[in-house]
């Protein structure tokens, strides 16, 4: 006999889950809700919840202040270009590990994980002064090359626990076929991890957007990206809930927007190798 | 078996990302450990000489290094235990059959996505401030005074902030882990009559301790680097001063280049103990 | 491209173009403050008539500082034009990081400039920096309650009218503070406040050999009476409220009295944004009897780094901005409650402006503050709620959270004045002055 499901405890798990679901959630419904609101009405007290005049002043406000498509922009391209990069060089790199690993691979990747402890704050003025010597100051570029750098570990890593799962017996059969290792990898291997590199580049796609410390300080006018956006609404003058709210929410919309249509690719694939 | 010639493929491949990372190591690595033995301080025209380890003897005597090292750990620790802990009740909820199990993983897995700045933000601003913070309304509802958050709360209103952040994180593979668990295992135990929590104790609990490893480990490497959140709260006062903000005043505060690189340089061994000790939990729940 | 041909457009069509230099972009980095918002959206107006255009990089306060501090330290050269205080000028002037202001053409007429700000913005009579605004502290008063309370406020009050003052005017159960004031940790919100507060009680930062003075009676009542009273009469959670916090709450009516920058008199009188806009009145900061009143000195200004390729088209952008033209088209597009204060003398010789209620206030809190001798007893430093030196940001911003410790109740004042006393020798110490 199956475990049978009741109705009952459906049902007692569906309030349960819901109510925990919307507590967690609530901090940025409450956001959106606020980013529609007047100033006066962000900080009524007793709260308005859903029956107040509606407005897109906030959004307007903020939209006339500061070019919200060119820090979207800038955005786009850092995230996706530092993950998109990251991963043709970790592909590489986590298919060797996978497949011919050695007596140091373990030792390689913990080595890299580590790369990742040193504090941000205390290397700004040796990274700042290389960077104005290579002049990659305020560059999306020089960007796209630091956010791959402090991402290419956790890429490493998650690629190399997809490629572990798969079975060797069938790259073998491939190489007797004849197939060459670019073959392999591009034939045979790709395909078989694509839900694998899905995961990885959603997860640093939303770790690279996030990342607030280089954005903001390698950046001036031309490669800043939304992370500087929020921070000149951070403590503007007299009552600002409201418009803090509306540009908080366009400074989160588009990751939220990806990262829930895409929310079963993560629930399945973010392992880390933890299933066997 | 690899054959020689794979071998050399594999190092050659391997090639790229591990001579990057050397360099994203070793550049900023030594120049930290030059500006340390510095003085150098930009606003007085930066380097001013050698100044063997009086940075380091004058980070470590001051009278914040300990309290700073305190409050990193006790953060790290804090957040770590409630997102385990609630991510594993979380994902042993979102386990079971109920309707609406989509909409309700999104609505978990959400604060993942918010930007740590926007969320400090939101949480200073709109929940925690004393007057028009959303708690403050609702403790003035039940006729309670206001808590003032983040002046006298401020460690677990800050620990509560961050572990907000990554509770999803810790859900999701935690969830990922729970659902690849045999449920004929669990079947046969309840059919034994083994009670919930003897199942949960001796079937689930052991099932998820890889993944329980990882999201320690992943979280770690991030909660010991967190900034923003302090930086947006509290500006480091009323005790949450962390390593990291604390070499961030030296440097860019103070602008004592060469104090905060000694500082740097003590971030990194205290990292590297964590991960040592880290590693050697990992190391054993990676070996396949 | 394109702007290359919008700019020439425009200098075509103006004609009056003397410099023929072509169309540049120039990046300036600026606070978000509301002054600073309205001229970015004035900034057509500059391109029109120069034909360069304008990025803007807005940050909030500190983040500003860290950015500009760190490109300019490093001569990183991101920034044509920074937006930096009366702080950092003098310092960065005597390093060489500036451009000297001083071939400003003759219709710009420096003269003009306040004496005060002038001067807190040169390096050896140089100036550095041309004021955007200026501002000094003073009280601002809700008049109806002043009034229920039985009081008047007389036109330079001393503290412990203010005390009294607040105490009767509190009012627990509508929600009135009597007094507001800021006790956020960090060198430029409470700091500033507490540090020219203690100017009035006979303190000061350090004595002529740099030793900290934190061990001296004159801080232990300073902060004694601070806390005294803000347990009395100040609003719940104070030890976070820094300048948009206190605003919020006068505007909302939550204050009977808030001693703060003058800069926020036309926020408070602004009847779009402030429930409290026509009962609003002004008095001089608070003094002890001392010779020195509580209230500090303070610009924002616009500098040109040292070594931009773009300095010519960066002094024709400061040139207008902080222009006597630039405050008459505030003045035109947004009403004279509106412009840029504390920066000329001839604003304040313009009826119009002189009929805002809180022009001669303004002027005279800024005349009554003197940042060469601020301090009751000699100190080595310039400045009123800061010392000019480089180390200063760094120690008081640390100093000023074992204040808000106090505030928060989490330690006493002798504890927090013991460690204040350690922190500011320890940093004196590193830096080298003893």
């Amino acid at each position: 006999m199956a475990r049978s499901v009741t109705n009952q405890r459906k049902t007692i798990n569906t309030i349960a889950a819901w109510a925990v679901g919307l507590l967690i959630f609530f901090p940025i419904l409450w956001t959106i809700l606020t980013s529609f609101k007047t100033e006066g009405q962000a900080i009524a007290d007793p709260p308005v919840w859903f029956f107040f005049d509606w407005t897109l002043e906030n959004y307007a406000v903020v939209q006339e202040r500061s070019d919200y498509m060119r820090y979207l922009w800038n955005s786009i391209i850092i995230a996706g270009g530092s993950t998109v990069l990251g991963v043709i060089i970790a592909i590489p790199a986590a298919w060797s590990m996978a497949f011919v690993p050695s007596k140091r691979t373990k030792d390689i990747l913990l080595w890299m994980l580590s790369t990742k402890m040193l504090p941000a704050v205390g290397v700004l003025y040796p990274i700042y002064l290389l960077f104005i010597k290579l002049g990659l100051l305020d560059s999306r570029f020089g960007l796209v090359i630091v956010l791959m750098l402090i991402n290419l570990p956790i890429i490493v890593w998650m690629l190399y626990t997809y490629f572990r799962e798969i079975p060797g017996e069938i790259l073998e059969a491939a190489r007797m076929d004849g197939a060459t290792l670019k073959e392999e990898i591009l034939y045979v291997l790709t395909p078989m991890a694509v839900p694998g590199i899905a995961s990885t580049l959603l997860l640093n796609v939303i770790l690279a957007w996030n990342e607030a410390f280089w954005t903001l300080n390698l950046t001036a006018a031309n490669a800043a990206p939304l992370t500087a956006f929020i921070a000149s609404y951070s403590s503007p003058e007299g009552l600002f809930y409201a418009k803090l709210s509306a540009a908080s929410v366009m400074a989160i919309a588009p990751i939220l927007i990806l990262g829930w249509f895409s929310q079963k690719q993560l629930v399945r694939g973010l392992t880390f190798g933890a299933v066997k | 078996m690899a054959t020689q010639q794979s071998r050399s493929a594999a190092r050659l491949m391997m090639a790229p990302a591990v001579i990057l990372l050397l360099g994203w190591m070793l550049v900023p690595l030594t120049m930290t450990l030059y500006f340390s033995f510095k003085t150098y301080l930009p606003l007085r025209g930066g380097d001013l000489g050698w100044a063997g380890f009086e940075n380091y003897t004058r980070f470590v005597s001051s009278s914040s290094f300990w309290p700073a090292v305190q409050t990193t750990l006790v953060i790290v620790v804090g957040v770590l235990i409630i997102t385990v802990c609630l991510g594993i009740l979380l994902a042993i909820l979102l386990d079971q059959p109920m309707w609406g199990q989509g909409i309700v993983r999104i609505l978990v897995i959400a604060p993942f996505f918010v930007m740590p700045t926007v969320s400090a933000l939101v949480w200073k601003n709109m929940f925690m401030d004393p007057t028009n913070g959303l708690l403050a309304h609702l403790w003035r509802f039940f006729g309670a005074e206001p808590v003032q958050w983040l002046s006298q709360a401020s460690m677990p209103s800050l620990i509560m902030i961050v572990s907000w952040q990554w509770l999803p994180f810790a859900t999701l593979i935690l969830l990922t882990a729970i659902q690849s668990l045999d449920s004929e295992q669990l079947e046969a135990a309840e059919m034994d009559g083994a009670p919930v929590i003897k199942r949960f104790w001796y079937i689930i609990l052991p099932h998820l301790g890889r993944a329980i490893t990882i999201v320690i480990l992943i979280q770690t490497i991030f909660l010991l680097a967190i900034f923003a959140e302090i930086f947006v709260t509290t500006g480091g006062a009323f005790g949450t001063r962390t390593l990291s903000y604390l070499i961030f005043q030296r440097v860019l505060e103070s602008q004592n280049v060469g104090l905060g690189s000694a500082g740097g340089v003590y971030a990194i061994i205290l990292a590297n103990i964590v991960a040592a000790f880290l590693m050697r939990i990992v190391g054993k729940n990676l070996d396949a | 491209m394109n702007t290359h041909v919008r700019a020439l457009m425009g200098a075509c069509a103006l004609g009056a173009l003397a410099t023929a230099s072509m169309g540049e972009t120039l990046t300036i980095a600026t606070v978000n403050n509301g002054d600073m918002i309205r001229m970015q959206g004035l900034t057509d107006d500059f391109s029109e008539k120069t034909g360069h255009e304008v990025e803007w990089v807005t940050l909030e306060e500190n983040v500003l500082r860290q950015r500009v501090t760190t490109d300019i330290s490093t001569k990183g050269g991101a920034f044509d034009i920074m937006t930096i205080g009366m702080y950092e000028t003098p310092i960065w002037g005597a390093n060489g990081w500036l451009v000297p202001l001083d071939d400003l053409s003759e219709e710009y007429d420096v003269g003009d400039i306040l004496p005060a700000m002038a001067g807190g913005l040169s390096h050896d009579g140089t100036l550095y920096a041309a004021p955007f605004y200026g501002e000094s502290s003073m009280i601002m008063y809700r008049t109806d309650l002043m009034e229920k309370a039985g009081l008047e406020m007389p036109d330079a009050p001393t503290w412990d009218f203010i005390r009294e003052a607040a105490a009767a005017m509190t009012d627990r159960d509508a929600d009135i503070n009597g007094i507001c004031l800021r006790g956020k940790a960090g060198w430029g919100e409470g700091g500033a406040f507490i540090t020219a507060m203690s100017n009035s009680f006979g303190a000061r930062w350090f004595d002529m050999d740099w030793n900290a003075q934190f061990d001296t009676q004159p801080w232990k009542d300073t902060l004694e009476f601070f806390v005294g009273m803000m347990n009395e009469s100040g609003p719940a959670g104070y030890a976070t409220n820094g300048f948009n916090e206190n605003l919020s709450l006068f505007q909302q009516g939550k204050c009977g009295m808030w001693i703060d920058a003058t800069v926020a008199a036309s926020f408070v009188t602004n009847p779009n944004e402030s429930e409290v806009a026509d009962s609003v009145g002004f008095a001089l900061a608070p003094d002890n009897g001392l010779g020195k009143r509580s209230n500090w000195l303070w610009a924002w200004a616009l500098a040109i780094p040292a070594g931009t390729q773009k300095e010519a088209a960066a002094k024709e952008f400061i040139e207008w901005a902080t222009s006597k033209d630039y405050i008459a088209l505030v003045a035109e597009n947004e009403g004279w409650a509106n412009v840029p204060p504390g920066a000329r003398t001839s604003l304040y010789e313009n009826p119009n402006y002189m009929e805002v209620p809180f022009a001669k206030m303004t002027l005279d809190s800024i005349l009554t503050a003197d940042p060469n001798n601020s301090t009751v007893e000699p100190s080595p430093y310039v400045g009123v709620q800061f010392a000019a030196i480089p180390e200063f940001a760094g120690i008081a911003t640390e100093v000023s959270q074992e204040f808000s410790a106090v505030y928060a109740g989490q330690q006493t004042v002798d504890e927090a004045l013991a460690k204040a006393q350690d922190i500011t020798n320890e940093a004196m110490e590193a830096a080298g002055y003893r």
